[in-house]
């Protein structure tokens, strides 16, 4: 698992990457209540705003960490916003990405790095 | 150091207690504690929570017919107001928009106010240039604790008998663990609760004590505001501001018979007018149909896409289990039941208006 200084996790599972946040940021967040996701099929820059969740608080925009099509969505969200909340790196993921070079994950800091990074 | 946010005298409690601090109106609060807006919301509706408001502005008024005198600034009725009772009001400005929204509570031989955080700085010297013969001050020794929800009555009751007793916006000083405390039957949650003002140095001694109830949890600014917005109760700087009438706000219960006859307050001739003539807009409760939750600043739209108004407090409501908001829509479109559509990121989403509150309040009458 590869992960951001967006506080977005990134795993590669049958050539696909699937997104999400991280425990860290879901725990920041606090219980998030709405999350709205992109339509399927579309091609996405990184940094662009794919996926608005909002908690009790505030809103926050989720960014394409990598360039890619969005392929999957993860619909159970919709209507369980509360599972970002309960398993944020795992059932809590938002979108998977087609990517054409898999090599672009390499540089991104490993569990143990992004652990550095946030403490 | 004047840029440093300040902090209460229960700072350290809310540390220990794993509070989020967040500076709001240049005081260091707890946004929320572990156990997350959400559960605090829902264990004030349900049991009790306990709030730091100390960050509140406490004021005594004291002086010959000081009632009398603060009715110059207020549009609310305040010499008939007797001993013992509390009453919501508001400054008005000359163009009879509202400077601030604040409690009077008639405690004997004075007046104790109670002002917003944010708005000390304007509220203190416009007292003090105005109530001429009026002694103004402002209290910086005691913290103001808010016990709020349908068990506080347990909770407070258990050290402090005699608040059991009292009614909805009755105030009373007595005393609590071996310390004079003036105790306020009244909050800002839209459930029975008290707010209780207490000598700085025993404001830890006291919540700990509140806290070590089973019923009550502390919760914060964050739970403080989703319950109030449910309850339909106006923030101001939000809801109500300097361009916002009383009557447009829907405040006209605050305002008694008396005073709507009489005037003698400031923009007493656009609020009079207001109630003779109506008002263009007016606040209302508007429910997003969908799971989104549209905030401050999102506009209103008529189902045909004729822009109506905008909302100005809104998130989700843990108690409704979906989205809450309120704001000022044309008067024509202020009905409950009407259809509007709110502009959210751009997207129409459907939403009702509705009668405030959210949430029926559960005072102790």
């Amino acid at each position: 698992m590869k992960f951001t200084e967006e506080h977005e996790w990134l795993r590669v599972e049958d050539d696909l990457v699937v997104v999400g946040i991280t425990e860290h940021a879901a725990t920041q967040l606090g219980d998030i209540v709405f999350v709205e996701l992109p339509d399927t099929d579309i091609t996405v820059s990184k940094d662009d705003e794919v996926v608005v969740i909002e908690s009790v608080k505030a809103a926050s925009d989720i960014l394409a960490p990598v360039d890619g099509e969005i392929v999957e969505v993860n619909e159970a969200l919709t209507d369980n916003p509360g599972k970002v909340n309960e398993d944020a790196q795992g059932e809590g993921w938002f979108f998977k990405l087609k990517v054409e070079d898999l090599s672009v994950l390499d540089d991104m800091m490993s569990e143990a790095e992004y652990n550095t990074f946030i403490a | 150091m004047s840029d440093m946010p300040k902090r209460t005298p229960l700072y350290d409690l809310h540390v220990e207690l794993g509070g989020k601090m967040v500076d709001f109106a240049g005081w260091e609060m707890p946004v929320q504690y572990p156990m997350g807006i959400m559960g605090e919301h829902k264990h004030c509706r349900e049991k009790a929570a306990l709030f730091d408001v100390s960050h509140m502005g406490q004021v005594i008024l004291r002086g010959e017919n000081v009632a009398e005198k603060l009715e110059a600034l207020v549009p609310s009725a305040l010499t008939a107001l007797p001993a013992g009772k509390a009453r919501y009001t508001f400054f008005t400005n000359e163009n009879g928009g509202i400077m601030d929204d604040l409690i009077v509570s008639n405690a004997g031989d004075h007046l104790f106010v109670v002002v917003n955080a944010s708005m000390r700085h304007q509220d203190i010297p416009h007292m003090t240039a105005n109530l001429e013969g009026v002694e103004v001050t402002e209290i910086f020794d005691r913290a103001l604790v808010a016990v709020q929800g349908p068990k506080a009555v347990d909770v407070v009751g258990a050290l402090c008998p005699a608040a059991v007793e009292m009614k909805f916006m009755e105030t009373i000083v007595a005393d609590i663990l071996g310390t004079e405390c003036r105790i306020s039957r009244l909050g800002y949650t839209g459930e029975d609760g008290y707010e209780i003002s207490i000598p700085e140095d025993k404001a830890d001694e006291i919540s700990r004590a509140f806290l070590g109830h089973d019923d009550c949890e502390p919760a914060g600014l964050g739970a403080r505001d989703s319950l109030r917005l449910e309850a339909g109760l106006c923030l101001y700087g939000n809801d109500i501001d300097n361009d916002t009438s009383p009557v447009e706000a829907s405040l006209n219960w605050a305002i008694q018979k008396r005073r709507r006859e009489d005037g003698g307050f400031p923009g007493d001739t656009r609020i009079l007018k207001d109630f003779a003539d109506g008002t263009g807009r007016k606040l209302v409760g508007i429910k997003p149909l969908g799971r989104a939750p549209a905030r401050g600043g999102v506009e209103v739209q008529s189902e045909d896409g004729t822009t109506i108004g905008s909302i100005t407090s809104g998130g989700f409501g843990p108690t409704v289990g979906g989205p809450v908001a309120m704001g000022y829509v044309t008067t024509a479109n202020a009905v409950p039941g009407e259809k509007v559509n709110l502009i959210v990121r751009g997207k129409a989403q459907p939403a009702e208006i509705i009668k405030l509150p959210f949430v029926q309040q559960n005072y102790k009458r």
